[in-house]
């Protein structure tokens, strides 16, 4: 829930996100806003194929990602890491339906953090989906951005291996914070 | 327990799901689920034994996905507090297909019959109305509650909520399949969706 500093240029990993999401057939795809995200976000809502539904919290993301399957739809689900603790009891249903579950996540509180409110959780949330039983993948460079998401979106899709892609704060840039 | 004058949940449920010919009905955590299952198992049932605060959210994703079939969530006040958010969530994309319906007894029946805040100070239909769903009532009679389970097969009127007070009363549990696995699939083959 933040703005970062514009970049001169936009980077082109949110956009090959983009063409993944469209190759795997995703069509909802709720998320809570956040910097990292804002690009990949603004694409869905243009977009004819996908459904962008913002949430009042992140776990609402995870029980509608349940009905779109029960009614034969792919989704996605896109938020900051402070909200993966927000999931955690309705994460459940990723075992109990055993549905292809997959999140993008952008990191915070690691790679310069200035607020130090992020680091108790940034610092968790790979061991919180750990234990929650997702399959945690990681991006730390642009350039190989595409070939995890895709196979985070293979693996979740097609085995049904509920699974979160991690993409680093060194990917996305510490926000800066200046007055 | 039992006050004059409201609804039996039973009845006010097989009412709802008499004649829903192609509805999908989402029940929530607890008596909800049960009610559902008393009403008549169905392949188009989700029931739900946890993810408490989750109904009308599995609901808003199946009502997305399925935008010509009525989906119904019918969930217990505490529940429905627990996900309030999402009540703004559905205003937000007006799903015309989706009905909530509350079954409120003002308590936590399942653990003890402790008093919820829709006993004191929380109106459900405001919060509803004020997150967008413009209709949203209030129910008191079964006469009501048959009209509403002709209103709930419009698919291009809704959303839809409606709070129904109702007997607080633990009736026998009616247990329902507690596989989600096997729930799920058994909805999405009944819509034509093969197994992976």
């Amino acid at each position: 829930m933040d703005a970062r500093t514009e970049t001169e240029t936009a980077p082109s990993w949110p956009e090959e996100i983009f063409g993944i999401l469209q190759r795997f057939d995703v069509r909802q795809v709720p998320y809570v806003p956040d910097a990292g995200h804002s690009q990949l976000i603004e694409r869905v809502l243009g977009s004819s194929s996908m459904r962008g539904i913002p949430l009042t919290t992140e776990e609402e993301g995870v029980a509608l990602l349940a009905g779109a399957w029960a009614g034969g739809q792919r989704g996605v689900l896109l938020m900051q890491s402070s909200g993966v603790g927000n999931c955690v009891n309705m994460l459940s249903l990723t075992q109990v339906f055993r549905f292809p579950f997959l999140t993008l996540v952008t990191m915070r509180g690691e790679w310069g953090e200035f607020n130090p409110w992020q680091v108790p959780m940034g610092s968790s949330t790979q061991a919180v989906f750990e234990l929650c039983g997702i399959r945690v993948l990681r991006a730390s460079h642009p350039d190989e951005v595409r070939e995890v998401v895709e196979a985070g979106a293979g693996q979740a899709y097609n085995a049904c291996t509920p699974t979160a892609v991690l993409l680093s704060q060194r990917l996305i840039g510490a926000k800066v914070f200046t007055k | 327990m039992s006050k004059a004058n409201l609804l039996d949940r039973r009845s006010v449920v097989s009412r709802l799901l008499a004649d829903r010919k192609g509805a999908i009905a989402v029940g929530g955590l607890g008596a909800s689920t049960y009610d559902i299952a008393a009403a008549g198992d169905h392949d188009r049932n989700f029931y739900l034994w946890g993810a408490m605060g989750g109904a009308v959210m599995i609901g808003l994703g199946i009502a997305l996905a399925q935008p010509k079939l009525p989906v119904v969530v019918i969930t217990g006040d505490g529940e429905m507090l627990m996900g309030m958010g999402s009540l703004a969530t559905v205003g937000l994309q007006q799903p015309a297909n989706l009905t909530i319906v509350v079954l409120d007894n003002e308590v936590y029946g399942e653990t003890g019959g402790q008093a919820s805040h829709t006993a004191a100070t929380v109106d459900l239909v405001g919060v509803a109305r004020s997150c967008g769903i413009a209709d949203a009532r209030a129910i008191a009679t079964l006469a009501e509650i048959e009209a509403y389970a002709v209103a709930m097969q419009d698919t291009a009127s809704g959303p839809r909520f409606a709070s129904v007070k109702i007997d607080s009363a633990n009736l026998e549990r009616v247990l329902s399949s507690r596989d989600g696995t096997f729930i799920v699939n058994r909805i999405r083959g009944s819509l034509g969706f093969s197994p992976i």
